[in-house]
């Protein structure tokens, strides 16, 4: 029997399960939602190449702290460092895109090593700021602001996706805490 | 909970993000194979904790993950100024009021 | 009518709306907006609860937080049951539930009282005193007695069913009290466009004027005014106004936390509603309007029930519409109490006299006294009272002395001044500064970027404070950075009430050549004798006053008592008040409940709980779990009947007849990318990288600059420029930090870049001498034979139709993989690969079955068989440290004298004598059983196994010089018997290592 025949008898092809399916949550002015799949690249470089490497991702990468990008696609590039984006895409494969580059540079997959819970609604800012000791006021955390942070006991990433909607990004593991630290929040949200 | 300014972030940030890295300036000695025993001691194990100004490294750990250094008056556990990893050392001094500030500052 | 001592037509509540508590099992009625001391008084109760010490009869002192007598249990149900609560804070709802504390059997007749007729013993310094002999008796009588008849309240036994919520807020300008001057300075500042979080610890806001009902702010009566201006702020998009909030504490940078009880007034409260808020407020500036707490005044037995301050008494008329007592005598240095008698009179209430230390006060007091048919006794003095559980009577004369007269009362009011409130302020770390003309501590210089308006900044003319308390407000939003695009005016203000006067320290008839109990603070039972006594005793500080008299240190801080223990320690050092000093202020200005403090972090959400992807399914198969830092991983799969000694036996069985399969995810892992990544390692570990070929890997050590073993790890090498690196599972936050520091300020030069990968990674063990077999079906693209793919190789190919990162090495000793696969598809590839194992007889095994494996082959476990004094040599893994690398972190560290000194402990193996006995870990290791105590312990049990492999019991221990004690008979005294154990080598199955090839 050749190789791949016993493959496709021993097993079906692998099913992908996020850490937060079917997980569902909100109270009174917010909801939370687990993210959908994407790509997720942690990308390092010195910022002097960073034209280069914007010209392959087909956005333009950002330069000033606590800011982000996104093109037209919907692929986003959130500043975390000096030297370092966070790049989320849903639908393309960013990657692929950074092979080409020749400019010095560290990709790394870290699609499944992150989840990201979508926390949306009138109380969004106030679900957050249960945890996060961070200044998120227009004045200080506008839409399109994006920081490493933490909230209550975790590390996370948030980045402000418009008016009343943030993208929570977290490691795996702490994603259930995180839910969790959301949802209680979200009880006291319209306090 | 203090506010401790990064150098990277270029604003004051929550302290929960950050994380002391103990004191600031010592380099590691380039042959440090080589060193003798007291260099060594001196270089790894002699620390200052001074009562007042202090010169430490901090990582903004939770935030731009960047090591960098500060100058902290353990009195008033005020932080004078923070800058970046590499850059020399910043001078400052005590004014008659008691505040720390950098070497020339007005108060 | 809810009380027979409610005043028709007085107060602001409607009277309408009553409702049901109960007080000692006794059902009572009151009216909504009621404080529970409200509410005791309008049905003629003053008795409120035992003091601390003596036990003393005790009242309601006040009318508000200051309260240091009227603490009591307070609950809606036995679980929501909070003790030394302030009755006259707590508003009372229907159903509540109040009783009183500090007696036994009841509050009337309470056998703790004997202690006030031992008093004379129980001074000062007391205990300091008494307890200091026999020594031995400290731990076995005195301490655990002390301790039972100390604390005051108990904490409920049931866990607090409700929850708790924080809120991270930032504003420009944070106003802390809304009396007059804190809304004029919110108003100010929000009509100047800051935003605004204006708190007050009461329902409402008005401060002061809740009593003082004869101030007119803009043309109206002060409290009309302040809740219009509350009105008109709770309107504005920009302002947040917390009522029911104190905020207990000014920490560094402006950030202040309040606490917000949210339902503690509600008889059925929404049980989405949290029962308190923590609000964290960090303020650009803060406005401090926290207003002055009215002192008593220190006369002989001032703690009778029915003795208050002169405030409460007319907060309790003019608010709450209730009359303190029938016939109330009036005792002060200060004109606030003169109105407070007058409103008292007005509402039909009898007023004896109104005794005033001072000679001469006011002429135009004294007039509208006569008016209103008031005696006034002015040069008098209270020179006791009389009445056991209430007041009697009040005994005046003259403060120089001579004849006396008993006055016939039921309740007392007095006044010794005013003391602005400079708790937020001194919280701040700024320092007050005693003020000559007004002999008094004000704010001083501003440490924090905070200005102190109204009565806490001394400023006591209502129009000015007011105007000043605007500007302040005005000015706190330009700072923040807002332009003003209008300017809020300060309305005209006045007010009949003037504060004028006061006293501080004892009173006529309660001086130094007196012995009376003239109490200066309540709660802790402190008297104007106890600090003289202090101060004979040679306390000349105040700090030391205060902890040997405890005056001050109760909860309530000594917000009464603290300036007239200062005046009477003045006096006996016969030094002016500022230069005895003032103690610190400390938050919490009132106390918080754990629940608020604690918040949210109650249950699942105490510690995150950390699941592999595989989690799911080692529940699903009966895993027994343990905690690994904060990761769950599946321990032992016992099967029906079997315990963790079987499970574990047979797991270990199986993996070295047939396979196993082990979830790995939780070791850490790092990419390392760049043009310089083997550099770096070979800075990072004692081992040499630069030959390792890509597909291959290589088990690292990891050191401290001190030479001492730090992690380890294998590391694969997948591209001349990318390796993964794996850590230790509890290891991988602080290997990552360790890595980042040398790179970022050591070695910034270096082309290489680190990332944490961890959590990307599902990793599935599979070792056994079926490894291969259960794998091969599975995996495309990679060639799995022994010579593509040796021990301690790496490929990237699929399994399962999606990548992987396929390691082929072992911690087993025995032919194996780890699988490493993205982790969102871990569950699904392990339930694939488990269905290709379990036919052919392979089990899953957990970390218990993987400790006995690795230690049968003599694999460390960093933190186990290491403590952080380890070295490479002394493990046994000298092996593992190039020789030639000029530099690496720790390579200087290992060459200390006493790292490279005979005699250190090294790793060897420990062979019972008995192969049935399991060695304890940690045990000490002797030479000689039979040396006298304290023997010399020459090294200690490290890991320590029942192996069913090799049927007996084996062990690895830390033994001085141990290498050359192989074949030597050691000894490890327990305390039951003395064990025999013979020094092995550290491989106890396979010593030639051919399964790993198999």
């Amino acid at each position: 029997m050749a190789k791949s025949a016993q493959r496709a008898q021993a097993a079906a092809e692998a099913i992908r399960v996020e850490p937060l399916l079917g997980r569902i949550s909100g109270a009174a002015g917010v909801s939370l939602t687990p993210a959908k799949p994407a790509a997720r690249v942690s990308l390092r470089a010195n910022p002097v190449d960073a034209k280069t490497l914007s010209k392959a991702l087909g956005l333009d990468l950002p330069l000033k702290p606590k800011t982000s990008s996104a093109n037209a696609k919907g692929r986003l590039a959130l500043w975390l460092g000096p030297d370092e984006w966070l790049l989320i895409d849903e639908s393309g494969d960013p990657m692929a895109d950074l092979k080409k580059v020749r400019a010095l540079h560290s990709a790394v997959d870290v699609s499944h090593r992150n989840t990201a819970i979508l926390v949306a609604g009138t109380g969004a800012r106030a679900t957050l700021e249960a945890g996060c000791p961070q200044d998120l006021r227009e004045s200080a955390f506008p839409v399109g602001a994006a920081s490493r942070t933490v909230m209550g006991k975790i590390e996370v990433v948030i980045y402000r996706s418009g008016e009343s909607e943030y993208r929570v990004e977290c490691w795996r593991s702490f994603s259930d805490y995180a839910f969790t630290f959301l949802s209680d929040a979200a009880r006291d949200c319209l306090a | 909970m203090l506010l401790i300014h990064c150098p990277y972030c270029e604003e004051e940030r929550p302290e929960l993000e950050f994380r002391n890295a103990g004191e600031a300036h010592i380099e590691r000695p380039k042959n440090i194979a080589e060193i003798s025993d007291e260099d060594f001691e001196k270089f790894f194990f002699i620390r200052d904790n001074p009562k007042g100004v202090t010169y430490e490294r901090w990582r903004h750990i939770h935030g731009c993950a960047r090591f960098f250094n500060a100058v902290r008056d353990t009195v008033s556990d005020r932080f004078v100024t923070t800058y970046k990893a590499g850059e020399p050392r910043v001078e400052v001094e005590r004014g008659e009021d008691g505040l720390v500030r950098l070497t020339g500052a007005r108060p | 009518m809810s009380g027979a001592n409610r005043i028709k037509g007085k107060g602001r509540l409607t009277p309408a709306k009553t409702v049901r508590f109960t007080f000692d099992g006794k059902a009572l009625s009151a009216i909504e907006g009621d404080t529970l001391a409200s509410a005791l008084i309008a049905n003629g109760i003053h008795l409120t609860g035992r003091s601390f010490k003596y036990h003393r009869p005790r009242g309601i002192l006040s009318a508000g937080p200051e309260e240091p007598n009227a603490l009591m249990d307070v609950g809606r149900d036995a679980a929501r049951r909070t003790p030394n609560v302030r009755a006259t804070v707590q508003e009372v709802f229907d159903g509540l539930q109040a009783n009183s504390q500090n007696r036994w059997p009841s509050l009337s007749f309470d056998v703790g009282g004997l202690n006030n007729l031992a008093s004379p013993f129980f001074a000062a310094g007391f205990y300091y005193k008494t307890f200091m002999w026999p020594k031995a008796a400290w731990k076995r009588v005195y301490e655990p007695v002390i301790r039972a008849a100390a604390g005051l309240g108990v904490a409920p036994k049931e866990p607090d069913p409700d929850h708790y919520s924080n809120h991270n807020v930032h504003c420009d300008v944070l106003v802390i009290g809304g009396g007059a001057t804190g809304l004029a300075g919110a108003l100010a500042a929000a009509h100047a466009g800051a935003d605004v979080v204006l708190c007050d610890e009461q329902p409402e806001l008005g401060g002061a004027f809740h009593h003082e009902t004869d101030a007119e702010v803009d043309g109206m009566p002060g409290w009309d005014w302040a809740q219009a201006a509350t009105a008109e702020l709770r309107g504005m998009d920009n302002v947040r106004v917390l009522t029911r909030t104190t905020a207990f504490g000014y920490q560094a940078q402006n950030h202040v936390g309040l606490v917000e009880r949210v339902t503690e007034h509600l008889d059925r409260p929404d049980p989405a509603l949290p029962r308190e808020r923590l609000w964290q407020v960090r303020a650009g500036r803060v406005v401090i309007a926290t207003g002055a707490i009215e002192r008593h005044m220190v006369f002989a037995n001032n703690d009778r029930p029915g003795i208050m301050l002169a405030s409460a008494a007319r907060t309790f008329l003019n608010h709450f519409g209730v009359a303190v007592g029938a016939k109330v005598g009036v005792y002060t240095a200060c004109d606030s109490a003169w109105n407070a008698a007058f409103d008292l009179k007005r509402a039909g209430v009898s007023v004896p006299a109104i005794v005033d230390v001072r000679p001469d006060p006011d002429p135009a007091l004294v007039a509208w006294a006569k008016e209103l048919g008031i005696e006034v006794l002015a040069g008098h003095a209270v020179l006791d009272t009389s009445g056991s559980l209430r007041v009697r009577s009040m005994k005046v004369g003259k403060a120089s002395g001579g004849s006396t007269r008993d006055i016939a009362i039921d309740a007392l009011i007095m006044s010794a001044g005013w003391t602005p409130s400079v708790h937020m302020y001194s919280q701040s770390r700024g320092k007050v500064v005693w003020d000559e003309a007004s002999e008094r501590f004000l704010p001083g210089r501003n440490v924090q970027d905070c200005v102190s308006v109204g009565a806490c900044n001394g400023d006591d003319e209502l129009g000015e404070a007011i105007a000043d308390a605007a500007r302040a407000g005005h000015e706190a939003a330009l700072a923040t950075g807002r332009k003003a695009k209008s300017a809020w005016t300060a309305p005209e203000a006045e007010t009949r009430t003037s504060w004028t006067g006061g006293m501080k320290g004892s009173a006529a008839g309660a001086g130094p050549d007196t012995t009376v109990k003239a109490f200066v603070d309540f709660q802790n039972d402190v008297t104007a004798k106890d600090i003289r006594l202090a101060v004979r005793e040679g306390m000349h500080s105040i700090e030391h006053v205060k902890r040997f008299t405890t005056n001050g240190m109760a909860t309530d801080q000594g917000k009464t008592s603290n300036i007239h223990g200062l005046a009477i320690a003045a006096e006996m050092l016969d030094k002016p008040i500022p230069q005895v000093g003032l103690t610190t202020f400390r938050s919490p200005y009132t106390p918080v409940t754990f629940g608020a403090i604690v918040n949210h972090s109650r249950g699942p959400l105490f510690d995150p709980a950390r699941k592999t992807p595989v989690h799911d399914w080692e529940v699903a198969h009966g895993a027994v779990f343990e905690d690994v830092g904060q990761w769950k991983r599946a321990w032992y799969y016992p099967r029906a009947g079997e315990d963790m000694h079987d499970a574990v036996n047979r797991e270990c069985r199986t993996v070295r007849a047939a396979a196993g399969m082990f979830d790995a995810s939780t070791l850490g892992k790092i990419e390392v990318v760049g043009p310089d990544a083997a550099q770096f390692l070979n800075l990072m570990y004692t081992n040499g990288w630069d030959k390792l070929q890509p597909g291959r890997c290589k088990y690292g050590i990891m050191l401290r600059e001190d030479g001492f073993i730090y992690d380890d790890g294998v590391v694969g090498r997948l591209a001349e420029d990318r390796f993964h690196v794996t850590t230790t599972t509890g290891g991988a936050p602080r290997v990552m930090h360790h890595m980042e520091d040398y790179l970022q300020t050591e070695f910034p030069d270096l082309k290489v870049w680190l990332t944490s990968t961890t959590e990307q990674w599902a990793v599935i063990a599979v070792q056994g001498p079926k490894a291969r077999e259960i794998i091969a079906p599975l995996v495309e693209d990679i060639d799995l034979s022994n010579e593509a793919m040796p021990h301690m190789s790496v490929r990237e190919g699929r399994i399962c139709g999606v990548p992987t990162r396929l390691f082929r090495m072992s911690f087993t000793g025995e032919a194996g993989y780890e699988i490493n696969v993205p982790a969102d598809y871990g569950a699904s590839i392990w339930e694939a690969l488990w269905s290709r194992a379990e036919p052919l007889g392979a089990c899953a095994y957990g970390t218990e079955t993987m400790h006995v494996l690795r230690a049968e082959k003599g694999y460390i476990i960093v933190g186990q068989d290491t403590d952080g004094t380890v070295t490479p040599d002394d493990a046994g893994l000298n092996w593992a440290v190039a020789k030639k690398k000029p530099d690496f972190v720790g390579i200087r560290g290992m060459k200390r004298p006493d790292l490279v000194a005979p005699g250190r402990k090294q790793l060897v193996g420990l062979l019972t004598r008995d192969a049935k006995m399991v060695l304890e870990e940690g045990a000490q290791i002797v030479a000689d059983p039979n040396q006298s105590v304290p023997m010399t312990m020459i090294g200690h049990v490290t890991s320590s196994y029942w192996s069913e492999n090799c049927g007996r019991s084996i062990a690895m221990g830390l033994v001085a010089d141990g290498r050359a004690l192989k074949g030597k008979t050691l000894y490890v005294p327990m305390p039951d018997r003395t064990i025999e154990v013979e020094i092995s080598d550290t491989v106890f199955i396979d010593k030639e290592g051919v399964r790993l090839n198999g």
